[in-house]
C-alpha cells in the first residue's frame, strides 16, 4: 500500500457536510467530511464535464455535481446508477484530527 | 406461532397516526417488521447468516414492481422465491392489446427476463399455481407439490375476468382477456375463423375488439349499457366514440343481454388447417394452450357458435371474448382465511390481517377500492417494499385515476367526477362534425371531472388542477380551450406531431436527447415513469420545458395508463412528506433546525440530499427569519459563494445597480475592479445590470471588497432569491411616461432586495402601457397608467414564456410597495421550493391569490409586516461580510502541495 502521507490540515478545517480543495502540482483533490465526520478525497473533476465537486452538496456518502446534479459516491468515486463514470480516488486518513492524504491514487472501485 | 392467530388491525397505521399528539408525524411502525427469522433450522449450509424467506405468490407487474423496490433498497434482506401459474415470466399486461392488434410482440412485452431472476438471485417457478397456504406452518403448496416456506409472503394474485352466468359459457371458443394464453387463442381463432363477440363494451372489451378486427374479423360488440364506456364517458362523447369504431367497421349491439352461448350445429365451415405455417406466432414461440381454459381446438367438441340474446335475437359467433369486467382474485387469500371483501383488505402499509402477509395489486382491496391501473399498482408496490425492507415509514393514501383507450387513432380522457349531478355545474363544447367533446364538471370553482374526446392534450393538465383542487374561478371562460389559452406558449397542440416525429428530432434541448434515444431507453430499460425516463436519458432533466413532450412520449411507448398521479407528491426520495406538509409541520411543531426537522420527520436518510436540503433549510429560514441559523452547506454553491458557478469551475459576479440606474462614478469602479482582477468578459445582463465573467473563486472576496468600499452590494443574481427591478426611464425623460418608474423601481428594489425566495425572483416597473421594462412576464410586475399603477403577478419570460395576470389596480406608490411585499411574503409562505411564481399561480388559482391580497386589507397588511420583518435579518450584504472574513474557508484552499 501506499504509506507515503501528507499532512494537509486538521478535520476542523472541512466543513461537516462538505469539502476543501487541496492544490497539488497534478490538480486539484477534493477532500469532503460527511456529516459523520468520514472524510474521503476525489480528484476534483466530475466524471461527466469536469465540474468541481468540491462545490456539490455532500449528503450521506455522496456530493452532487454543482454543474449537472450527478451524484458521485464518495468512498468509491463512482458514478450513481443510472450514470456512468468514476472520479479517482486518493487514500486519506485522520488520526488525532489530522487529516493526512495520500498521492497516490488508489484502485477505482 | 401462537402470534399468527392473532387478529391484527388492519388500520393500524391510521391508529398509530393519530395516537402522538400535536400532529406528530407519526412514524408507520409495522408492528412485526422485525420480526425475527424463525426459520432457524433452515439455515443454509456454509455459514452464511440466515435470511428471512419471502415468498411471491403471483409473478405479474405489482407483485414484482414490489420486488424490484425492494432489492433496490434492501438487495439482501431475503431470499425470495416467486410462484406464477403462467408459464412466462412477468410481462407488461397493459400491453397486450397491442399484442393483439399485431402492433408489438410479446418478446417487446417481457419485463424481466428469466435471466433477470437468476441474477437477482430469485427462484422463479412459472406455470404453478399455489393451491394451498399453511399460516401456521408458513408454507405454501404448489399444485404440482412444491413446498416453499416462507417467513413473509406477498400475494399478488391480480384479478381474474369476469364469466357471465350463462349455458354454454364453458364451451370452447370462449375466452377471456387477461393473459397471453388468452391473446394466443384470440389470434389463433383470427387465422380459422370469421365471427367474433365481445361480450363487454369497456376498455378491454373495445380495445379487444379493435386487435380482433385488424386481425380480420367480423367482429360485435355486446354491451349491456345505454352506451359504450358508461364508466368512463358521458353518452355525447361515447356517441362520437362509437361513431368513430363504425367507422373502423366495428358493430355494435347496445342493451342487449346476453342469454345464452349456443354450441356450434356442426363441424364449423373453415376448418382449421393443418398445423405449421398457419398457427400464430404465439403457439410457434411454445406459449402452449393452457389447461383448462376454454379454447382448445378439439374438433369432437362442439365449439361456441352463436350468442343468443334475452330478446330471443342470435348472431353468429365462432369466438366469445367475455370482457364484462375483472374480480379480485382472492380465492386463494380466501381459502388461508384472510379477510377479503371485494379484494384481499390491507391497510396503509399494504398488510394483511396476517402481519406476515402483504398484498398488492389487483387482488388488494385498500379502504374499499380494488384498483385495475397500473401507476396505482406501483405506488402500492412502492409502499409495500418499504415494508418489507423493514424501513417502516410509506404509507399508501389511495390514488387518483384517470382513463385512457388504446385504440390507435382515437384519443380519449376521463377522470374523477365526469357526470355531474347536484350542485355540480358542467361546462361543455360539442363539435360533432370535427369529432371533438369536452366536458369539464366544476364544484365550488373547482374541477371535479373531465371527458374529453378527440383533441385530450389538456387532459394532464385538467388531472393537475384537480389533483392541486386549483380554484378556477379567474379563468373559467378559457378553461374548456386548454392551458394554451392561458398564455402558455411553450405548449403547443403537438401530441400528433410528437408521435409523428422522425426519431432524430431532439427533443431535450438541454442534453440533446432526441425522441429516438427516450423510445430505446423506454423499450430496452422497461421504464414506466418520467423519473425513470429522466434518470436514464436525462431528458426534461435540466430546465423541465419539454416534461410535457417526454411524458407524451412515455405515454405513447408504453400505453396510455401511466397518465396517473399519485394523490401527493413527496419532496424527494428521502421522504414520504410533501412540500407542504413539510412546511405545516415545520410551524406546527416549532422545528428551527435541520437535524431537528429530519429527525422529527423520520427522514429516510441520515442527512437528507441535494433535493431536500436546500429546500428545508429555505423553509426553516421562511418560518423563523429571526431566529433560524442558517446552514451554508445545504445551500447549493452559487448561494454558498454568491457568485454564478460557471462550466469551467469559476465565477461571475454582479453587482446590485438600484432600479437598473448607474453613474460614471460606478461604472468607472467597476471597470476598475474588472482590470484589477483579469475579468475576461464583461456583458449588460437581461436585467439590466453588469456581469463580470471568469473569476477566480479565491478572487471573489478581495474583488467584492473593492465593490463594496465604492458602495456596490451584492445583486443576487445568483440566488433563488429577489434578483432585479428592471425600469424603463419613465416620466422623468420619457415623452409618454405617465409616472416616474424609476424612481419607483429603486424603491421596490431596496424594499425586496436580499429577500430568499422559493426559487428566483424578478420585478419590472414600465412607465406606460407600452411596457418596454416588459412587466408583464415578470413575477412581480408594474405597469404605469395616467390614473395610478396596474399591478401584474406571476409572469415569466424564461423556458415556458407566461404572461401575467392583473392583480389589481392602485392608485399611489405606497400601495405598489405594499401589495409588492404582501405578494412576496405569500409566495414565500406558500410555494414550494424551486417553483415559480408561473405555476405556483396556475397550481393555486389567481382567485386564491386576490382572495388573500386585495379581498382581505388586513391579511395583505399582515404579509406585508411579515416581509418586512423577515428582511430586517436579510439586508445585510453578504459581499461586504465576505470581504470582512466570514465564511473564509469557502474561498481559500485547504493547503496547496508542492
Amino acid at each position: 500500500m501506499n504509506e507515503n502521507w501528507l499532512e494537509i490540515g486538521h478535520l476542523e478545517d472541512i466543513p461537516r457536510q462538505g469539502a476543501r480543495v487541496v492544490k497539488t502540482t497534478a490538480g486539484e483533490i477534493a477532500v469532503f467530511r460527511t456529516v459523520d465526520d468520514e472524510v474521503f478525497a476525489l480528484r476534483d473533476k466530475c466524471p461527466h464535464k469536469g465540474g468541481p465537486l468540491s462545490q456539490g452538496i455532500v449528503h450521506g456518502r455522496r456530493v452532487a455535481c454543482p454543474l449537472h446534479d450527478w451524484k458521485i459516491n464518495l468512498d468509491t468515486g463512482l458514478a450513481v446508477a443510472p450514470d456512468v463514470g468514476c472520479a479517482a480516488r486518493y487514500p486519506v486518513r485522520v488520526v488525532d484530527g489530522q487529516v493526512s492524504l495520500s498521492l497516490v491514487p488508489g484502485e477505482s472501485g | 406461532m401462537a402470534s399468527m392467530n392473532t387478529p391484527h388491525a388492519p388500520l393500524s397505521s391510521e391508529a398509530a397516526q393519530s395516537a402522538p399528539s400535536g400532529g406528530r408525524a407519526a412514524r408507520i411502525n409495522n408492528p412485526h417488521a422485525s420480526l425475527p427469522p424463525e426459520g432457524a433450522q433452515s439455515v443454509p449450509s456454509g455459514g452464511r447468516a440466515a435470511r428471512m424467506k419471502l415468498v411471491l405468490v403471483g409473478n405479474g407487474m405489482a407483485g414484482m414492481r414490489t420486488l424490484e423496490e425492494l432489492l433496490k433498497s434492501a438487495p439482501d434482506l431475503y431470499d425470495i422465491t416467486v410462484f406464477g401459474d403462467e408459464p412466462h415470466p412477468n410481462y407488461n399486461r397493459i400491453m397486450l392489446s397491442p399484442v393483439l392488434a399485431g402492433e408489438q410482440t410479446v418478446e417487446q412485452i417481457i419485463l424481466n427476463s428469466r435471466d433477470w431472476y437468476a441474477e437477482n438471485g430469485i427462484t422463479l417457478h412459472t406455470g404453478k399455481k399455489i393451491v394451498k397456504i399453511d399460516r401456521k406452518r408458513r408454507t405454501v403448496e404448489a399444485d404440482d407439490g412444491t413446498v416453499a416456506a416462507y417467513d413473509r409472503m406477498l400475494l399478488a394474485t391480480g384479478s381474474k375476468p369476469f364469466v357471465l352466468p350463462v349455458p354454454g359459457a364453458d364451451l370452447p371458443g370462449v375466452v377471456g382477456f387477461r393473459d397471453i394464453a388468452d391473446v394466443d387463442a384470440m389470434i389463433d381463432a383470427s387465422t380459422h375463423y370469421k365471427h367474433a363477440v365481445v361480450i363487454g363494451g369497456g376498455l378491454l372489451g373495445l380495445e379487444a375488439a379493435n386487435g380482433l378486427k385488424l386481425r380480420g374479423m367480423e367482429v360485435s360488440v355486446v354491451h349491456i349499457g345505454d352506451w359504450l364506456l358508461d364508466r368512463q364517458l358521458d353518452e355525447p362523447a361515447a356517441r362520437l366514440l362509437q361513431k368513430s369504431l363504425e367507422e373502423k367497421g366495428l358493430t355494435f349491439l347496445l342493451k342487449k343481454q346476453t342469454a345464452e352461448l349456443l354450441p356450434a350445429a356442426e363441424i364449423p365451415p373453415n376448418p382449421p388447417l393443418t398445423k405449421g405455417g398457419t398457427d400464430s406466432p404465439l403457439s410457434q414461440r411454445g406459449a402452449g394452450v393452457p389447461k383448462g381454459r376454454g379454447f382448445i381446438r378439439d374438433l369432437s367438441a362442439p365449439r361456441v357458435g352463436a350468442v343468443k340474446f334475452k330478446d330471443g335475437s342470435e348472431i353468429p359467433a365462432d369466438l366469445v371474448v367475455m370482457a364484462v369486467g375483472i374480480r379480485p382474485n382472492t380465492a386463494l387469500a380466501e381459502s388461508a382465511g384472510l379477510y377479503c371483501n371485494r379484494g384481499l383488505v390491507v391497510n396503509d402499509t399494504m398488510q394483511t390481517y396476517d402481519p406476515r402477509i402483504y398484498a398488492v395489486g389487483e387482488c388488494v382491496s385498500h379502504r374499499g377500492i380494488a384498483y385495475g391501473l397500473v401507476a396505482p399498482l406501483f405506488e402500492q408496490a412502492k409502499v409495500c417494499a418499504n415494508h418489507l425492507a423493514e424501513h417502516g415509514v410509506a404509507q399508501y393514501g389511495g390514488s387518483m385515476t384517470s382513463t385512457k383507450l388504446k385504440v390507435t387513432g382515437i384519443d380519449l380522457f376521463s377522470a374523477g367526477n365526469f357526470m355531474g349531478g347536484k350542485g355540480l355545474e358542467e361546462i361543455v363544447f360539442q363539435d360533432v362534425g370535427r369529432g371533438s367533446y369536452k366536458k369539464l364538471v366544476l364544484k365550488d370553482n373547482k374541477l371535479a371531472g373531465a371527458v374529453l374526446y378527440g383533441d385530450t392534450l389538456d387532459g394532464t393538465w385538467y388531472f393537475e388542477l384537480m389533483r392541486d383542487h386549483t380554484d378556477v374561478s379567474d379563468f373559467r371562460d378559457k378553461l374548456l380551450f386548454g392551458r394554451n389559452h392561458l398564455g402558455d406558449s411553450g405548449h403547443g397542440d403537438e401530441k400528433g406531431r410528437i408521435m409523428a416525429m422522425p426519431d432524430s428530432t431532439e427533443i431535450c434541448g438541454c442534453n440533446g436527447v432526441c425522441k429516438g434515444d427516450i423510445v430505446k431507453a423506454i423499450h430496452e430499460k422497461k421504464l414506466f415513469t418520467l423519473d425513470e425516463v429522466r434518470a436514464h436519458t436525462k431528458a426534461s432533466g435540466s430546465c423541465g420545458s419539454c416534461t410535457g413532450l417526454v411524458e407524451t412520449i412515455l405515454a405513447a411507448t408504453v400505453g396510455g395508463d401511466y397518465s396517473v398521479a399519485p394523490s401527493k407528491k413527496p419532496l424527494c426520495g428521502c421522504t414520504e412528506y410533501s412540500h407542504d406538509e413539510i412546511r405545516s409541520a415545520i410551524v406546527d411543531n416549532n422545528l428551527k433546525s435541520l437535524p431537528e426537522t429530519l429527525r422529527f420527520m423520520d427522514w429516510k436518510t441520515p442527512d437528507g440530499c441535494a433535493k431536500c436540503r436546500p429546500a428545508l433549510n429555505y423553509y426553516l429560514l421562511c418560518a423563523w427569519p429571526t431566529e433560524y441559523q442558517d446552514d451554508a452547506q445545504s445551500r447549493y454553491i452559487n448561494e454558498r459563494a454568491h457568485g454564478n458557478i460557471q462550466k469551467d469551475g469559476s465565477f461571475s459576479v454582479v453587482p446590485r445597480m438600484w432600479g437598473g440606474l448607474t453613474n460614471p462614478k460606478e461604472l468607472r469602479a467597476i471597470a476598475d475592479v474588472a482590470e484589477k482582477f483579469n475579468v475576461p468578459e464583461m456583458k449588460v445582463t437581461g436585467g439590466q445590470r453588469i456581469d463580470l465573467f471568469g473569476v477566480k473563486k479565491e478572487d471573489l472576496p478581495a474583488m467584492w471588497k473593492d465593490l463594496s468600499d465604492a458602495g456596490f452590494v451584492s445583486g443576487h443574481a445568483y440566488g433563488k432569491a429577489m434578483r432585479t427591478v428592471k425600469t424603463c426611464v419613465g416620466s422623468k425623460w420619457c415623452r409618454f411616461g405617465t409616472q416616474d418608474s424609476t424612481g419607483l423601481g429603486v424603491k421596490l428594489e431596496q424594499l425586496t432586495w436580499g429577500s430568499w425566495m422559493p426559487h428566483k425572483y424578478k420585478l419590472a416597473v414600465s412607465g406606460c402601457p407600452r411596457n418596454c421594462a416588459e412587466a408583464t412576464i415578470k413575477d412581480f410586475g408594474v405597469v404605469c397608467v395616467d390614473s395610478g399603477y396596474e399591478l401584474h403577478i406571476g409572469g415569466n419570460g424564461g423556458i415556458k414564456v407566461r404572461v401575467t395576470d392583473l392583480l389589481t389596480k392602485v392608485e399611489s406608490e405606497e400601495q405598489v410597495l405594499e401589495f409588492a411585499g404582501a405578494f412576496a411574503q405569500l409566495y414565500r409562505e406558500e410555494a414550494h421550493y424551486l417553483e415559480r411564481t408561473a405555476p405556483w399561480v396556475e397550481r393555486v388559482g389567481l382567485a386564491h391569490i386576490k382572495a388573500r391580497l386585495v379581498e382581505d386589507e388586513a391579511n395583505r397588511k399582515l404579509l406585508a409586516e411579515r416581509f418586512l420583518i423577515s428582511q430586517q435579518p436579510a439586508q445585510v450584504d453578504p459581499w461586504k461580510a465576505r470581504a470582512e472574513g466570514e465564511q473564509k474557508h469557502e474561498f481559500t484552499p485547504l493547503t496547496a502541495l508542492a
